[in-house]
């Protein structure tokens, strides 16, 4: 028996890895935006601290960890200092699931997809929770948007959600992965025989995963111009810090299950390079297609966006939903 | 219905075209320079302060002390004293002071003057705590700027 099925080993060796992973994200992507909006802009982005400004984040780190954490007074103290942690603690759960190649990962868990889904809205609630208790006007409008914005996009993601279970008839990550492992054309997001809407699938996926994380520019929990920071206002040093892990925290999960769903997963289209690199190649790639569509479009108006998922979202993850049911049964009844 | 679905292909399809407007811009050099480090040259019609330009020949200030630039400052931030030195055809001026607390950087003493004996300078980086530190003696500063 190798060291890596002793059960405590392989925990406590996952929670290191996660942890380690998640953090190193989080304080890189933040350096990885802010020099992307600066090219996207036409400007060097962070130069100071550090070779083309590495140590940024380390030096964001400090300055968030030496600062003291104010719980203002009249506020829900308890929901408060619990909002971050809820923040944080769903996101890595979702880890222990995601497939990083074919033999890295911490649980093969049968209902993979259920779980990532079921701990990833608890992220909503935790901003929601946050705003709510931290006793102030902006908080509390950013709060009331959290809900009323999960509400709407819950709904195609989940649609979109069900056609690929239809496609795939598994919860299973490691399996819906195993699916598309013949090529290019295996891939979910290619799998026109099942579904000839598949790439439309795959933008509602992808359009209700940037809603879900609050993603410019569907950022309205924390629209700055109006709402000073939304739900996180009141929040200062850390308590802020961790929101921010939080949110990058859950655009990687976001990524890694959009890889895992439509892009192969770890698969290589070309067959050179072992798997994981493929999966964070692909991975990567829609990280930064968020942070690109981040600094494309201005934030959208509260309406637009309800209407963009109630008129639009919803009727097509419908109809693709629909069609693929469609296009499964017809072949059995003959 | 076929509206709807026209609406959002071409909706789409303006977005897909403001990412590529983005990318492009991406891969392109920045247009921005290290401030402190390195700074852009200041264009030939930039404004700053005012200050006086010497006769290339002598030496000394073009300025005949008119006092044109004085009466022509809207914002009266300028003072001139001037005195004929024996031998010399014109005046000379003694005393040049600028009130820049109060200069609207207008030109109009610059224009006025008959001997182009004022000119704007580049220099953008002032900043101070102190009132005081904006009077400038032009004529000093003149005399420094020879050394
Ligand atoms: S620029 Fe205008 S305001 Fe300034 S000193 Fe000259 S005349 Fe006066
Ligand atoms: S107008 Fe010119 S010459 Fe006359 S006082 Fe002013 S600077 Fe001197």
């Amino acid at each position: 028996m190798s060291f890596l099925e002793i059960e405590p080993f392989r925990i406590a060796l996952y929670v290191v890895g996660a942890l380690a992973f998640v953090g190193a994200n989080a304080a890189y992507l933040v350096w990885v935006e802010r020099k992307a909006a600066g090219r996207f802009q036409r400007r060097a982005g962070p130069t100071e601290v550090g070779p083309a400004g590495l140590l940024q984040p380390v030096a964001d780190a400090i300055k968030l960890m030496s600062k003291q954490i104010i719980v203002p007074p009249g506020s829900d103290a308890l929901l408060f200092r619990i909002a971050p942690v809820m923040v944080m603690a769903p996101a890595l759960m979702c880890f222990a699931t995601i497939p990083f190649s074919d033999s890295i990962v911490a649980r093969n868990i049968d209902v993979g997809l259920l779980m990532i889904f079921a701990f990833g809205s608890i992220n909503v609630m935790a901003v929601m929770l946050g705003g709510w208790a931290s006793r102030n006007k902006y908080a509390i409008i950013s709060a009331a948007r959290v809900v009323s914005q999960n509400v709407a996009y819950e709904i195609p993601m989940l649609l979109t959600v069900i056609t690929m279970l239809m496609v795939a008839g598994t919860l299973n990550l490691h399996e819906i992965v195993k699916q598309q492992e013949a090529g290019f054309w295996a891939w979910n997001i290619f799998r026109l025989g099942t579904n000839p809407l598949m790439p439309v699938t795959f933008v509602i996926f992808f359009t209700c995963m940037l809603a879900e994380t609050n993603r410019a520019p569907f950022d309205m929990a924390e629209a700055e111009s109006e709402l000073v920071a939304g739900a996180y206002t009141e929040y200062s040093g850390m308590g802020f810090g961790v929101f921010f892990m939080g949110e990058y925290a859950n655009i990687v999960i976001g990524c890694a299950v959009a890889t895992v769903l439509f892009l192969g997963g770890w698969g290589s289209p070309v067959g050179f390079l072992p798997g994981v690199w493929w999966f964070l190649a692909k991975m990567y790639f829609l990280i930064f297609t968020v942070i690109w569509i981040r600094w494309t479009f201005p934030r959208t108006q509260f309406y637009g966006l309800l209407n963009l998922s109630w008129k639009i979202l919803i009727p097509f993850s419908l109809a693709t939903l629909v069609l693929t049911s469609i296009v499964m049964k017809i072949p059995r009844m003959f | 219905m076929k509206n709807i679905i026209r609406d959002s292909v071409a909706g789409f399809k303006t977005l897909v075209v403001g990412m590529r407007v983005t990318i492009d811009q991406f891969f392109r050099r920045p247009v921005t320079v290290h401030y402190p480090h390195e700074a852009l040259k200041m264009p030939d019609r930039y404004r700053g302060h005012i200050e006086l330009v010497r006769d290339p020949e002598t030496g000394k200030s073009l300025c005949i002390a008119c006092k044109s630039c004085e009466k022509a400052c809207p914002s009266d931030c300028i003072f001139v004293d001037g005195l004929k030195r024996e031998g010399e055809k014109r005046k000379s001026a003694t005393e040049f002071t600028l009130d820049f607390t109060k200069c609207s950087l207008c030109g109009a003493c610059v224009e006025v003057c008959p001997t182009d004996a004022l000119r704007f300078t580049k220099s953008y980086n002032l900043a101070s705590t102190q009132k005081q530190s904006y009077f400038f003696d032009l004529m000093k500063r003149m005399e420094e700027q020879k050394k």
